[in-house]
């Protein structure tokens, strides 16, 4: 399968909007899009499966290189293993799930799409590009529609979430390119090859100064404490599909570099720098807990979950087992799953209710028992329901964390295994006191799920389900990958056997 | 060898019934969900029935010794070589004996709600989550592996939650489910650890291969677990201990008992399912399951759980005495009651006479499903009929009530140990087993015994003698044939079930234990029941001031117990306020303050810098000159004396 | 030949003029007297050349073609300037440049 399709198809389906006339035409033109999205990431999983078990056992599969600049080595370098192709479903979900829930936008439709599809084809790009540079590129592609998105159809405080966001993922952009060319003139060899990079050594003293800049670049995107305060903010001022995409895709894109690019090409540093991560990462995921726990807006609590549940990807980086690297990746999709269509259905209400207060909803689960049953499902996945994608996730993490037998390691597993405590308290209070209880007066007449948003919330309770009752297509999936990227970092001895 | 795929039946037919009744019920099948409901767990429960049968009598003995037999396995999701979690089937006496419980419970419970739940909104959700649980419970009971356990007890734990806030409307419903669930939740977390450790120290998830390596002394696995120590106690029974925390979270052992009670805002079949008959009896059954590595490996892990048992028996029988809203008196029994089971594991030791105690837990789970959820479904009848939980309103129902009087009564002597009812036999093998080995739970569970004649017969003579009914209406009933028939098969279960040989077919290590009655050891325990009920009898039988004259006399006690020993307060306090002011408000604090404040003071510093400097852009032509020929001035010195 | 002490002469004429050029530029307000100014400052430089053509380097050319090159900027600068200063003159029917200042922040 030829990789540039991924980039081709999202791009023609924003040129195609761009020419539509009107509203109508524009969304059935970005369903269609996603539609084809969404079957091509399925055909890329299926020949990607198919080439495996084929026996081909190539590091990364279907690649191409085009010399782009030759004179700086840099190329046009595309390739996938089952870790991309991890991402790019979940791409594929978000991406048709969001443009399903944006039926309603009226302002300025045709722009809205534009940038909903150019942010999905940074993400693609971002996802099988091999060459640090055109990652880089895609990165920043994927950066700006978001600032736009939230800017113009934002609500509340826009203007300021905005900026926040773009400053911040900006500055972490800023410092993943200073990390790029420190490790571009470092090495013997001027590359920005990825697979070129991660055979040659880079000298030790190289990875202290760079792994740090990338990973913290990365860390901002996937909200490392603490460089996570645009999450909040940008949640929740974001459009529903914006929000949707922040955390779904966007979110992961700096998981996805931190492992693909930081850990991969320089294991040395993320040797060194093990314990930093772990610090940061179970700080993330228990303060984030706590901190959810006092908010009252919906959002902000899914913004301030997804802080802490994505500490559980840093965690699982950090702890640099291939379980819990598999646990890491699967951890990436699961939330990319799970927030989006929490984002999906708190949306949902909010255009039914106009607020998104906790306590001034009330017996919600009387008038609308579609969406309320889709809040539960999502609210329980993201305490780690098993059935649903949460629990395999931070299962593998934790179980991959636990392989270390030293006692620092051990104490910050435990920790990270009470947030699920702290997780159940505010998943509880929010999803029990929106949908349970008494209807509140006034809302007697509020309706249930159109055709659209219904279509959209079982396409991803349908991934999460997906990877909840059979976490091993996944596994097999993502694992190899792990195992590639821990090659290089010599292995831990574990107490088993 | 069984056929594993009518075992996997019998777990997935409720499955069918929640998918089917749960995304469609709502449309297609209004009326006669019940129906599907009810029909899919009668075919699982003949399968279950079946399966026993098989087990028992055909194919589960070899030499004598009842096998571990794993017909189904399946990896689910491998970890590292050897450590992966399996869907798998695992068939060995109590799993067996479990299968017929839950389903059988639960058809009861099925048939009776067909009465009960009649007329009621959501009659399809309802069916659904019952289908729910009992899948999950029968998935729990059947695995192989310790984090399907796990898995299956985190299902029974959310469809518990879905239960129990089934009537969403009532806050103090919603409150009851959360509060369930997230305690059981923080139980949990300790099973979690728990399964880390075992599964680190074992090198497997497998329940077979894990009890095998850690039992036996000279495997390298043994050693290490056992050589690691933290706090002075080994790797192996701080894993076995937290493993247990997880069991005395669902089981409602002191002091993670508080979500029990207030549980009991459920539907009241589902209180007798749930709340009674099964999912509590679910850290019983795990520590049971686990029985030989605790016995052998770390008999510390073990009398913890006889201690923590004992305690949780004697005080809940005493709170029990005091409360007066019917559901919770059952709540607090079933709570004491599931402490025997706990101290019967606790007391016993491993293989032939000496475990004793294995088989009369056993035993008396499998007797208290029977008498326990009889005496919810009769108290679901009563409330039925009177429309209200509380003792007060209640009285001289046995005229209206034949049906529901006789069984609760039946239930009542089972429960109180009177011979020859089904919980005389399996209390009397408890206690044997205790007075064998261990003096002091020995007496707790004498007197405990003694306190639960009297509360049963309290409520007993409350709610069918005491005053005369004053709202006979001849509109109401005892309830149809649906609801009789099921009172009526436990009613059988409860006197007839303490007759099974038990010993033969539940053992420690799989062997035919044979276990006989000792006269004059039963006289003390049948002769405090009698007392309890007399005593209740006297106070409680006609309508008088004696039981305010009682607790007046006792009103220190009586106060602590009728409030609970305060212990809910206790952990109200602790997440209330200490959870949410001390931890979670500084986090948010901080967050919005410190953190978010540095990221905003990036940004307000650059902002007021450049509002700063701007003013050098005036525009002005002159001015710019100026700064023009003060910088070739600059540059002219700098030239001069510094560029050598 | 020209006395060698000369050139001091001429350097200080030269100086003195770009002073005054600049002072004027700095203090009118007025731009058709700035532009004079600039002028005086040109000048000044052009004066500068030729005394160090003359003195220092006086077999090379050098400074007599940049003096001539500064001469013919000058006159293209002046038509310039003062296009822009009519224009400036039509939008804001003056040319003070105090009050052309637009151009800030």
């Amino acid at each position: 399968m030829n990789l540039t399709l991924l980039i081709l198809l999202p791009l023609f389906t924003a040129i195609a909007i761009l020419l539509m006339r009107n509203a109508t035409q524009v969304k059935w033109v970005a369903l269609a899009g996603a539609t084809a999205q969404f079957i091509l990431a399925f055909v890329l999983l299926f020949l990607f499966r198919q080439e495996r078990a084929g026996g081909n056992t190539a590091q990364m599969l279907f690649e191409l290189q085009y010399n782009w600049f030759p004179s700086w080595n840099i190329s046009f370098h595309l390739g996938v293993d089952g870790i991309s192709v991890a991402m790019i479903l979940l791409t594929a979900f978000v991406v048709i799930a969001g443009v399903l829930v944006s039926w309603n936008v009226t302002k300025m439709t045709k722009e809205f799409y534009f940038l909903l599809i150019l942010l999905s084809l940074g993400a693609y790009g971002f996802f099988i590009s091999l060459d640090l540079f055109i990652l880089f590129f895609f990165l920043e592609i994927a950066v700006i529609p978001k600032y736009l998105l939230i800017g113009i159809w934002g609500s509340g405080k826009k203007e300021y979430s905005a900026n926040k966001l773009a400053l911040m993922l900006m500055g972490g952009s800023a410092l993943v390119l200073v990390g790029l060319l420190g490790i571009y003139f470092s090495g013997t060899e001027r590359s920005f090859d990825l697979m070129k990079l991660a055979q040659l050594n880079i000298p030790i003293e190289t990875q202290m100064i760079c792994f740090p800049l990338l990973f913290v670049g990365f860390g901002v995107f996937t909200a490392l404490f603490p460089f996570h305060t645009w999450v909040p903010d940008g949640h929740s001022s974001a459009p529903t599909a914006g929000s949707m995409f922040l955390a779904g895709i966007s979110m992961k894109l700096g998981g996805y570099g931190c492992l693909r690019v930081a850990t991969y090409i320089m294991p040395d540093g993320a040797k060194e720098y093990a314990n930093i991560i772990i610090v940061l990462s179970v700080i993330a995921i228990l303060y984030g807990a706590f901190a959810t726990m006092m908010q009252k807006d919906l959002k902000y609590i899914n913004a301030y979950s997804s802080v802490s549940h994505c500490g559980f990807v840093l965690l699982g980086i950090g702890m640099l087992t291939k379980t819990s690297m598999t646990g890491a990746v699967m951890q990436m999709v699961s939330h990319g799953l799970m927030t989006a269509l929490f984002f999906a259905v708190i949306g949902m209400i909010y255009e039914r209710t106009h607020t998104r207060q906790v306590s001034e909803m009330s017996g919600l689960l009387k008038r609308m028992p579609f969406i309320i049953s889709i809040l539960f499902i999502v609210g329980l996945c993201s305490l780690g329901l098993p059935g649903l994608s949460g629990f395999v996730a931070e299962m593998t993490v934790f179980m991959g964390s636990w392989e270390h037998p030293d006692t620092f390691r051990r104490v910050a597993t435990i920790l990270a295994c009470l947030s699920i405590v702290v997780t159940a308290v505010y998943i509880l209070r929010a999803i029990t006191s929106t949908a349970m209880g008494p209807l509140k007066a006034g809302y007697e007449t509020l309706t249930d799920a159109t055709w659209n948003e219904k279509l959209a919330a079982l396409i991803l309770v349908a991934g999460i389900i997906a990877i909840g009752v059979a976490p091993f297509w996944l596994n097999d999936l993502v694992s190899p990958g792990a195992e590639i990227i821990m090659q290089k970092i010599s292995p831990v001895t574990t107490g088993i056997k | 060898m069984p056929n594993a795929t009518y075992i996997t039946l019998i777990i997935l037919l409720p499955l069918a019934g929640f998918l089917m009744l749960g995304i469609f019920g709502r449309k297609y099948f209004k009326n006669t969900s019940g129906m599907i409901g009810t029909t899919l767990l009668f075919v699982s429960t003949l399968l279950a029935l079946y399966t026993a049968y098989g087990y028992f009598f055909e194919y589960g003995k070899v030499d004598g010794i009842y096998q571990k037999l794993v017909p189904l396995k399946y990896t689910w999701l491998q970890f590292s070589p050897g450590v992966s979690i399996d869907m798998g089937i695992i068939i060995d006496p109590i799993s067996v004996m479990m299968l017929v419980v839950v389903s059988f419970i639960s058809l009861m419970v099925h048939i009776y709600s067909l009465g009960y739940m009649k007329g009621d909104e959501r009659f399809p959700t309802y069916y659904a989550f019952l289908g729910l649980f009992t899948f999950s419970m029968l998935g729990l009971v059947i695995s192989s592996n310790i984090f399907q356990i796990y898995i299956f007890w985190e299902l029974v734990g959310v469809s518990s939650f879905l239960l129990i806030g089934y009537y969403y409307d009532k806050p103090s419903a919603v409150a009851a489910c959360k509060k369930a669930f997230i305690v059981t939740r923080f139980a949990d977390v300790g099973f979690l650890i728990g399964i880390l450790i075992l599964s680190f120290y074992s090198g497997t998830l497998d329940f077979n291969t894990l009890i095998a390596t850690l039992t036996s002394p000279e495997s390298n696995e043994y050693k290490n677990a056992v050589a690691v120590s933290f706090l002075g106690v080994s790797a192996l029974t701080w894993g076995l201990v937290l493993v247990f925390i997880g069991g005395a979270g669902k089981s409602a052992m002191f002091p993670l008992h508080i979500w029990l009670p207030d549980a009991m805002e459920g539907p009241t079949p589902v209180s007798a399912l749930i709340h009674a008959a099964t999912m509590v009896v679910a850290g019983v059954f795990l520590v049971a399951r686990l029985f030989p590595v605790f016995a052998i490996s770390a008999p510390d892990a073990l009398s913890l759980v006889g201690y923590v048992g004992a305690i949780s028996a004697l005080i809940a029988a005493v709170i029990a005495c005091t409360q007066t809203d019917i559901k919770r008196v059952l709540a607090y029994s079933t709570m004491s009651q599931i402490g025997y089971m706990m101290f019967a594991l606790g007391v016993s030791k491993y293989g032939g006479e000496e475990g004793l105690g294995y088989t009369a837990s056993m035993f008396h789970l499998f007797t208290h499903a029977m008498f326990k959820a009889l005496l919810f479904l009769g108290a679901g009848a009563v409330i039925h009929y009177i429309h209200s939980n509380e003792m007060k309103d209640m009285g001289g129902l046995r005229k209206y009530l034949p049906v529901t009087h006789i069984t609760f009564l039946i239930a009542c002597l089972a429960i109180a140990g009177v011979p020859p009812f089904a919980g005389f036999f399996s209390k009397e093998e408890i206690l044997l087993a205790a007075f064998q080995h261990n003096p002091i739970i020995y007496w707790i569970a004498l007197i405990t015994s003694g306190l639960t004649a009297f509360y049963m017969f309290r409520l007993y003579f409350s709610i069918f003698w005491n005053k005369e009914a004053d709202q006979h209406d001849a509109h109401k009933s005892e309830g149809g044939f649906a609801m009789m028939m099921p009172l009526v098969l436990l009613a059988i279960g409860a006197a007839a079930a303490g007759f099974i040989p038990f010993g033969h077919f539940v053992s420690s290590d799989g062997t035919r234990l044979e276990t006989e009655l000792h006269l004059q050891f039963s006289i003390a325990p049948v002769a405090l029941g009698l007392a309890g009920i007399l005593i209740a009898m006297w106070m409680y039988k006609k309508e008088s001031t004696k039981p305010d004259t009682v607790a007046a006399s006792l009103s220190g006690i009586y106060n602590a117990a009728y409030h609970k020993f305060y212990i809910d307060d206790i952990y109200l306090f602790i997440t209330k306020k200490a959870l949410f002011n001390l931890i979670g408000r500084p986090a948010a604090w901080i967050d919005k303050n410190i953190v978010d404040g540095l990221v905003n003071a990036t940004g307000n510093s650059t902002r007021d810098i450049s509002e700063t400097i701007k003013g050098f852009q005036s525009g002005k032509v002159q001015q710019y000159a100026i700064y023009f020929l003060v910088g070739i001035i600059g540059l002219a010195l700098l030239f001069i004396y510094f560029w050598k | 030949m020209i006395e060698p002490g000369l050139i001091y002469h001429m350097l200080f004429i030269s100086a003195t003029l770009f002073f005054i050029g600049v002072y004027g530029f700095f203090t009118r307000r007025n731009l058709v007297t700035m532009l004079m100014s600039v002028e005086l400052i040109l000048n000044s430089v052009n004066l500068n050349f030729i005394a160090f053509n003359k003195y220092l380097w006086y077999d090379k050319l050098d400074g007599l073609f940049f003096t001539i090159f500064i001469i013919a900027i000058a006159a293209a600068e002046a038509a310039v300037a003062i296009a822009i200063i009519i224009n400036l003159y039509r939008s804001h029917q003056s040319i003070d440049v105090e009050k052309a200042e637009e151009m800030k922040f």
